[in-house]
């Protein structure tokens, strides 16, 4: 690094490259590096206290996946079972089947009495505690959107049944929610779009006691991202493909055995199944606003080499645009859950909280952001719905979750806003959730192909 | 049964007929009664003597503004798609025509349908067919409807009414009124009930018509009633003084079933902008791609993706309130959930129209200008946009309306 370069501050720190030093600023520079200098230490010129650990904020390790189980390869490579799609009725209803809210019950119990009580403990150790993670399997989370003849718990397409427990799950947290969809996600990618051949060879870790953790691994670390058009490559190596790239914000990248990597492949995008004991891989902590217990992690892929079987699904982009919708579907589901989770904090809140005599809520400008939020909620879900129900039927859901998506994204993150606003500095300090929730809301505009449904 | 929101299968040729109408009947004359207000538009007679012979037939269930009834009869348990979700989605379609000629067409009125919604059988039988509007503003009381002036005084076996009404949509035209009145001033709201008066009535007179700014082809006008009397027999539902409220929330109820509607005109006239602006948008070459984000598209696709997710939020609020009231359940949240969205919606939608399709949209030679003035009415009348938050913020919180007033 030239002398030059290292005096101009722009390109680092947020700083835009157009920025200039005066010569106040080069003084303050140059004791801003004094401040951040070992010498101090070294001759005790530094109080112990300013010592503070600023690991958290990017945990640098970068090892390769240490987790290598080895899945024996099965089966034949023809078109897998597929789950039927759920047969239509042609009458409007809002009614979840009798299966669905089962389901939802024993989802929702699950995330007020475990992950709620385990989120913000989750969110500092951007980690999902082991017991939250277990109870996920313990009710088949990862086996949900498998049909039963893969050994799943579906009769048909799950995905109105997926999007019903994912917003549950969020409901309690939604970093947690991500944690537990991970595997299932890989697990209900494969269900749809794998080769005999990939179920046999991988589906059966899923139904078994000992689930592996997996991941979806789509989005990337630029500016206006356009996740159909995947920076990282797949190129034709001998019987296989050659993988690069750099991939990010994926959940439990670190533990995770079994990956579906996002490509390239002659300028169409395309899914590859990568075990992560593949040569080439490369992972380290990528922490972001929210979503934190889901332990979001960058992943370096550096002439990865997989096997012509490695493809999942399509290669002409039609199976990656289904999971990124899919994938959507699922965020809208969490955004939903979250909304709710705010609504339902915030409703108590501004009538117990009294100023000027009375509870806040007795005020229109509280109780209409209240109401608002009520309104938008519930638009939000019912777009929701309607793209999971037409997903689960097997039409055309291009339209609906876009425009679900779009409603999640902006009226969510207002709710996640208001969320804060209406508990004024108690919004704002961790001792209430909504920080958090506030914080996870943002992502939904932000992330793609971190789960599906 | 199962989750699903798309358009009821059984509803689609209702639909598909209101839409033919709308685009045949209503649309080749919505310009002309915008410019000609105050003109009665004749061609409705035609139309109306239609509606009335699919109702006879019994194919066209709900084809228009007509009450709404809950209805006992069914105890399959079976979820229904019923004559409320027939009305949202055949008035959306006919507001994609024109909601000003909508709301002119006879025997649709809102009166009517608090016919349908309170009268006994008698009155049911005696107001079959009639063309009713709705008499419930007064010069100085709007959204707060339980302080209404007009007075109704029992003399004998009639009611004499006394008092001024504004805004009665339909006004002038339409054969009877149902009018608002208080029997005692002093008991509050509980006192509050509703008259169907009769067009030539001696004593009632229509004062003057309004000017406005949308929905001209719609006649508003100013109803005086000076000693108006009127049998005892036209007081809809029952006479009694119920201090606990009850009365006053079943004339309230009313609005349960007319405010899905009213945000089903707002659905209607806003999806005419949509439908057109996408298009003038397509032939300038911006095409929303719902695949990619909002982001990585043109302003003016971002915007219209925008527009139409509301879009399409609003109208699934409206479904689910009419889906509730077709299964008999209590539905007043969700439907002032419904008309706040779409009332708000509705003009955010069509004024962005007119803003993204610029001097096209503006100009009167295209409707788009005439949607934006259109489309105001529907966020303040049966309730403005700062009532249905009320009561919504109402509802989800728990509070009277003593305590958030």
């Amino acid at each position: 690094m030239s002398l030059i370069s290292s005096l101009r501050p722009g390109g680092r720190h947020g700083v835009p490259t157009s920025e200039a030093r005066d010569p106040v600023g080069y003084l303050v520079a140059g004791l801003s590096r004094l401040a951040q200098s070992d010498l101090l230490d070294r001759v005790g010129l530094r109080r112990p206290a300013e010592q503070a650990v600023l690991t958290v904020t990017r945990s640098g390790f970068r090892t390769v996946t240490a987790a290598s189980r080895t899945f024996a390869r099965a089966g034949d490579r023809v078109p897998g079972a597929r789950p039927a799609p759920a047969r239509g009725s042609g009458v409007f209803d809002l009614t979840p089947t009798e299966d669905e809210q089962l389901l939802v019950d024993v989802v929702t119990e699950y995330a007020a009495e475990v992950l709620r009580p385990a989120a913000a403990e989750a969110n500092d150790a951007c980690a999902a505690p082991e017991a939250a993670l277990r109870a996920g399997l313990e009710i088949r989370l990862p086996i949900l959107g498998l049909p039963e003849s893969l050994g799943g718990i579906s009769e048909e397409r799950s995905a109105m049944a997926g999007t019903l427990v994912a917003e549950a799950l969020a409901h309690g947290d939604l970093g947690l929610a991500v944690a537990n969809l991970a595997p299932g996600s890989v697990a209900t990618a494969l269900g749809l779009w794998g080769t005999d051949a990939q179920q046999r060879t991988y589906l059966p870790a899923f139904t078994g006691d000992d689930v592996p953790c997996a991941a979806l691994a789509l989005t990337e670390p630029r500016v206006l991202l356009d996740v159909l058009a995947p920076a990282t490559t797949a190129v034709r190596d001998g019987d296989g493909y050659r993988l690069d790239g750099v991939k990010t914000l994926v959940p439990r990248g670190a533990e995770a055995e079994l990956l579906v990597v996002g490509a390239s492949l002659e300028g169409r995008p395309t899914l590859f199944l990568v075990e992560s004991s593949t040569p080439g891989l490369a992972v380290e902590g990528d922490p972001a606003m929210g979503v934190r217990a889901a332990s979001l992690a960058r992943l370096t892929l550096d002439g990865v080499r997989v096997g012509a079987d490695a493809v999942l699904g399509e290669t002409d982009g039609s199976t990656y645009t289904e999971c990124v919708r899919l994938s959507r579907l699922a965020w809208c589901a969490l955004a939903v859950g979250t909304a709710q989770a705010v609504l339902d904090h915030v409703t108590p809140y501004v009538k117990e909280r009294h100023a000027f005599g009375e509870p806040i809520a007795h005020r229109q400008s509280v109780a209409f952001m209240v109401a608002d939020i009520a309104i938008e909620l519930q638009a939000m879900r019912l777009l929701t719905y309607k793209a999971a129900a037409r997903a689960a039927a097997g039409e055309d859901f291009s339209r609906e979750v876009s425009l679900a998506r779009t409603a999640c994204a902006d009226r969510g993150m207002r709710i996640g806003l208001d969320g804060v606003q209406l508990l004024g500095g108690h919004g704002f300090v961790k001792e209430h959730p909504v920080e958090r929730w506030y914080r996870d809301l943002r992502a939904v505009a932000v992330m793609e192909g971190t789960v599906i449904v | 049964m199962a989750i699903n929101l798309d358009d009821p299968r059984k509803f689609r040729p209702l639909v598909g007929q209101a839409h033919q109408v709308a685009m045949n009947m209503l649309r080749p004359i919505s310009r002309k009664y915008d410019r000609a207000e105050h003109e009665y538009p004749r061609e409705l007679d035609m139309l109306a003597a239609m509606i009335d012979g699919l109702s006879e037939s019994g194919a066209g269930e709900g084809a228009g503004a007509a009450g709404v009834r809950r209805e006992d009869d069914d105890a399959t348990g079976a979820t229904r798609n019923g004559a409320n979700l027939a009305s949202v989605m055949s008035i959306a379609e006919m507001c994609w025509g024109d909601v000003g000629l909508l709301l002119s067409m006879p025997r649709q009125g809102l009166g009517n349908s608090a016919i349908a919604s309170v009268a006994d059988d008698e009155q049911l039988e005696r107001f079959a067919g009639v063309w009713a509007a709705m008499a419930i503003t007064e010069p100085g009381v709007g959204s707060d409807s339980a302080n209404i002036r007009t007075t109704a005084t029992l003399d004998g076996d009639e009611y004499v009414l006394n008092g001024e009404k504004i805004y009665v949509t339909s006004g002038e035209r339409a054969d009877h009124v149902v009018v608002w009145a208080t029997l005692d001033r002093d008991l509050g709201r509980a006192a509050i009930k509703s008259f169907v008066v009769p067009r030539g009535t001696p004593g009632m007179r229509v004062d003057r018509l309004e000017h406005k700014l949308g929905i001209r082809a719609s006649d508003t006008a100013t109803i005086i009633f000076e000693d108006c009397r009127v049998p005892r027999a036209n007081l809809l539902g029952s006479p009694d003084v119920d201090t606990s409220g009850g009365g006053f929330a079943g004339a309230m109820a009313t609005f349960d079933n007319t405010r899905p509607l009213v945000a089903a005109m707002a659905v209607g006239c806003a999806r005419a902008a949509l439908d057109l602006t996408r298009q003038l948008l397509a032939d300038a070459g911006v095409v929303v791609d719902h695949d990619r984000a909002a982001t990585l598209q043109s302003a003016a696709a971002a915007r219209l993706l925008r527009m139409e997710s509301d879009w399409e939020g609003a109208r699934l609020l409206m479904l689910q309130a009419a889906w509730m009231a077709d299964n008999r359940r209590p539905n007043s949240l969700e439907a002032s959930m419904a008309k706040a969205k779409a009332g708000r919606v509705g003009s955010d939608i069509t004024l962005g129209c007119v803003e993204l399709a610029g001097t096209i949209g503006y100009s009167e030679t295209e409707l788009l200008e005439k949607w934006a003035r259109d489309s105001k009415i529907l966020d303040i009348f049966e309730g403005t946009q700062q009532i249905q938050q009320l009561i919504v913020a109402r509802r989800v919180l728990g509070l009277s309306s003593a305590e958030l007033r």
